[in-house]
């Protein structure tokens, strides 16, 4: 903390001498102390799980959740500060419903995630704000059907309109990160919070690149992920809570909603049980490393 | 009496109309009283002075339209280019007051020209139609424009909105508007056929446009097309001269 008695963080709008704005970095330092939240881009949809800490044993299970729809194809899951959040949400809530204002349609994750980017980093200008203390992940899809105007009457030709172009690929799967700076990046797996660094790990082991990861996979590993980060504070009780949003053809038909009960229970038997299998193997391996010495 | 002029009069005994004062004017305007008047003679929508229409083919959309502009009995232009362009494959056909659907056609132009470079991605027809129909609609009392919104995207193919009068939005195979279109309403629906060629589409549109020049005062001059496929937007002229043969495609 080399900034402390500097004078250069005490302010937003203010650089220190080596270029630095000190509000944000202590922004991101909130952050860090957040619940794992993370966010994986599928073949066939988006998945966001959350590491809920529990801080009292007189919060109802269930309650209080932490990730939220902005609009019936998008939802935003947060790490940080909990009422940042809630602003931010709120504020993402009224962009996608003023781009369904003036286009009458659903807003592209990109475009959402451009205009929240802008947002907070609005925040990083004037002194009589602070930056948001919450890195946040949206995740959703943009629809690969044809969308009508919404409000429209009528629906052209019965034969349908001429001269498309077959085998365009249009719509599918978007993953964003925004963090307090108002940087955000287009990811395939993103992860914030405490956890961060051991989910980021488990994320890139999954070549997401490639695309192939199917979205029960998907649930299936973001569960395991959110348990494997939880390892490093495991005196802490925690509720693990899923979202995601498919394709049109698939399970959510194109909306961000919670992942069924049953699934989620299968999830978290499964990232149980691998747990308890690395520890496993972990001895396994011990024992006969033992055995070779002698 | 109805608005704030001596336009017009709802009597126990039937509408009266100054027809002399609805003659004069702006260039091809009647006030909003007026169109209320003309709201309650009739369900066709048309004070409008012109005839354009647009219409979905195999390939793509075509526009078409007259060009006749008038002040009130006087042609201040026989030559009126009435197809507007509002992005590279969206154009539309403005009919009504020309002020009003050229500046409503200007703002349109900037919103899509701004969507198209802060979404990376050229905006579709739909697009176009939806802030067509918000200024249409949100400043209805104030507009007198009668607009067909035609356009083609890779992804959509061609398709053609109509926004009438009150601001409310129709997708069509065709869309016929202005004052001449009354006049053919017959002929199109007789004729239209789905999936036509462009060769058979572009006829459709210039022998259509051609009845109701025929039969309509306010509509005339030469007959402008714009054929809008994968390969772009192309103009085509038809002049009276060869009763309205050619010389076809400009570019």
């Amino acid at each position: 903390m080399t900034s402390i008695g500097t004078g250069y963080d005490l302010s937003n709008s203010v650089f220190s001498p080596d270029g630095r704005n000190f509000q944000v970095e202590y922004a991101v330092k909130a952050v860090e102390n957040g619940g794992t939240a993370i966010g994986i881009r599928c073949k066939g949809g988006v998945v966001l799980a959350v590491e809920k800490i529990i801080t009292s044993k007189l919060l109802k299970p269930g309650a209080n959740k932490r990730i939220a729809t902005v609009d019936r194809h998008v939802g935003i899951v947060s790490s940080g500060l909990v009422p940042d959040g809630r602003h931010f949400v709120s504020r993402a809530r009224d962009e996608a419903s003023s781009w369904r204002g003036t286009y009458k349609g659903p807003i592209p994750i990109s475009a959402l995630a451009n205009r929240l980017g802008g947002y907070v980093q609005a925040y990083t200008l004037y002194s009589s704000v602070r930056p948001f203390g919450v890195t946040s992940i949206v995740g959703g899809w943009d629809s690969e059907a044809e969308l009508a105007v919404d409000g429209q009457v009528g629906t052209g030709p019965k034969s349908g309109a001429g001269g498309k172009v077959e085998g365009a690929k249009v719509g599918g799967p978007g993953l964003f990160m925004i963090e307090p700076s108002g940087l955000y990046w287009g990811y395939y797996g993103a992860a914030t919070g405490k956890g961060r660094q051991a989910a980021k790990a488990e994320l890139e082991k999954l070549d997401l690149s490639a695309e192939k990861l199917s979205l029960h996979d998907g649930v299936k590993e973001a569960a395991r992920i959110i348990y494997v980060a939880h390892e490093d504070s495991k005196d802490k009780e925690f509720e693990l809570e899923m979202t995601w949003i498919s394709s049109l053809d698939g399970p959510t038909q194109g909306r961000h909603e919670e992942v069924p009960r049953e699934l989620l229970d299968e999830a978290e038997k499964a990232a149980r049980r691998a747990l308890e299998g690395d520890d496993e193997e972990d001895e396994g391996a011990r024992g006969s490393g033992e055995q070779m010495e002698e | 009496m109805i608005g704030h002029g001596t336009t017009g009069m709802l009597g126990e005994d039937g509408i009266h109309v100054d027809m002399n004062h609805l003659k004069s004017g702006e260039v091809k305007n009647l006030d909003v009283s007026e169109r209320r008047l003309f709201g309650l003679l009739s369900h066709s929508q048309q004070p409008l002075t012109s005839t354009s229409m647009a219409i979905n083919f195999k390939d793509g959309v075509i526009l078409g339209a007259d060009s006749r502009t008038t002040t009130g009995a006087y042609i201040a232009n026989r030559v009126t280019d009435k197809l507007t362009q509002v992005h590279d494959t969206i154009w539309c056909c403005r009919s009504g007051s020309a002020a009003d659907t050229q500046a409503v056609a200007d703002i349109v132009s900037y919103h899509l020209n701004m969507y198209g470079v802060t979404n990376n991605e050229s905006p579709t027809t739909q697009v176009a139609a939806s802030l067509f129909q918000e200024l249409c609609y949100e400043n209805k009392n104030q507009l007198s424009a009668g607009i067909i919104i035609a356009g083609y995207d890779p992804r959509h193919g061609g398709q053609v909105y109509s926004i009438p009068l009150g601001g409310s939005l129709h997708k069509q195979s065709f869309a016929i508007g202005g004052s001449g279109s009354t006049y053919i309403y017959g002929y199109t629906d007789a004729h239209w056929r789905e999936n036509m060629t462009e060769q058979e589409g572009i006829d459709f549109v210039r022998s259509a446009l051609q009845e109701a020049i025929k039969w309509d005062g306010s509509s005339g001059g030469v007959i402008r097309l714009v054929v809008l496929t994968k390969r772009g937007a192309v103009r085509h002229l038809y002049l009276p001269d060869n009763g309205y043969t050619g010389p076809g495609a400009t570019n």
